[in-house]
């Protein structure tokens, strides 16, 4: 090991910024899943299909969310059509 | 009115066990009429961190369907009068607890207890949502690591939905964040999550901080309880930990490296 890579590795060993970056991106997006109906995934599934007989899209093009606000709630849905 | 405290996870491997194993020591050390209820089905560990593997005779399956009285179940610790052990059954199904099962003993202990520890298993089935099912409070054992936090915010988002408290819409349970295996040397070098980054992701109120220390587990292989350590750091740490959990204002410790010096590992042995 040379003179150089001793503060070379220090530096890559303070890993602890990564891990508290990458942890509050998975818990955000995974408490955000948590507040959605159970019946989502489902529907998500069934459209899916539906669309799937009339045009070949993939499993990413389809993006349901349900907002909720205080008087209402709201079905999103997005559908992304391939380019012809 | 017992109440009732569950230590949970989700990630296995974390100090839940040895936890519940101090935290119920305290409270009954304390006077405090206490009882603490493996809920791990079928890989009970309890008995042996608390030094009463050779005293099982019931456990609490039998209690559930009957075969056993709850007085000839229970476990009386030999160290603290005030402390009971209901083991888990190491034969049988995680199944065999059923919700009017395990509501049938609690309210049963809850008459002749103030506190019911109870200690989940890994994971997020049926045993684990069983522990914390009945839960007042929920001690959550995290790690400063990756997975064990991820797997702490998951099993928060279980307490506030599939308790009993959640299903019935009463105040939720009290949620509590205690750190165990923390390395203070580590998180200086930025090596590992600090204290703040975990508060931080789960946003829960801190407990207590557990320094990793080599007494957890010479105390495990005697079956004592960390808490009765109590010339040691981890023994002092629960021990604050329980005063908080009783209300009490004691400031953080272990918290920060300790470098010693020259002196002092000359004259302290290291």
């Amino acid at each position: 090991m040379s003179f150089f890579d001793y503060f070379k590795s220090k530096k890559n060993n303070r890993t602890a910024s990564v891990a508290k970056e990458r942890l509050q991106i998975i818990v955000a997006h995974e408490r955000g899943q948590r507040e959605q109906p159970d019946y989502l995934p489902q529907l998500q599934q069934e459209l899916l299909e539906v669309i799937r007989k009339y045009v070949q899209i993939s499993d990413d093009m389809v993006q349901v969310e349900v907002d909720r606000n205080d008087t209402c709630s709201v079905l999103e849905l997005n559908v992304t059509l391939p380019e012809k | 009115m017992a109440r009732i405290i569950v230590v949970t996870s989700g990630k296995g491997g974390v100090g839940k066990t040895t936890t519940s194993a101090s935290i119920s020591t305290g409270l009954a050390k304390r006077g405090h009429k206490t009882v603490v209820i493996d809920f791990d089905v079928g890989l009970r560990n309890l008995d042996l961190i608390m030094n009463c593997e050779r005293r099982v005779v019931y456990d609490f399956v039998n209690v559930i369907q009957g075969e056993a009285s709850l007085n000839q179940a229970l476990i009386r610790d030999k160290r603290v009068d005030t402390l009971y052990i209901l083991p888990a059954s190491q034969t049988r199904e995680k199944e065999a607890l059923t919700k009017e099962g395990v509501e049938k003993v609690i309210n049963e202990l809850s008459e002749r207890f103030d506190y019911i520890v109870c200690d989940s298993p890994a994971g997020i089935e049926h045993g684990a949502l069983m522990a914390l099912y009945y839960a007042d409070e929920a001690v959550v054992v995290t790690n400063p690591e990756v997975s064990s936090v991820r797997d702490s915010d998951r099993i928060l988002g279980i307490l506030q939905s599939k308790s009993r408290r959640a299903e019935m819409g009463q105040d939720p349970v009290k949620e509590h964040l205690l750190l165990t295996r923390y390395n203070p040397d580590r998180v200086q070098k930025g090596e590992m999550l600090s204290v703040a980054d975990v508060e931080e992701i789960l946003a829960i109120p801190l407990l207590g901080v557990i320094p990793e220390s080599q007494i957890v587990l010479n105390a495990s292989n005697q079956g004592l309880p960390v808490i009765l350590e109590e010339e040691s750091d981890a023994g002092q740490a629960y021990e604050d930990a329980v005063a908080r959990l009783l209300g009490e204002e004691r400031e953080h410790r272990f918290m920060s490296s300790q470098k010693k010096g020259f002196f002092s590992r000359m004259f302290k042995g290291g």
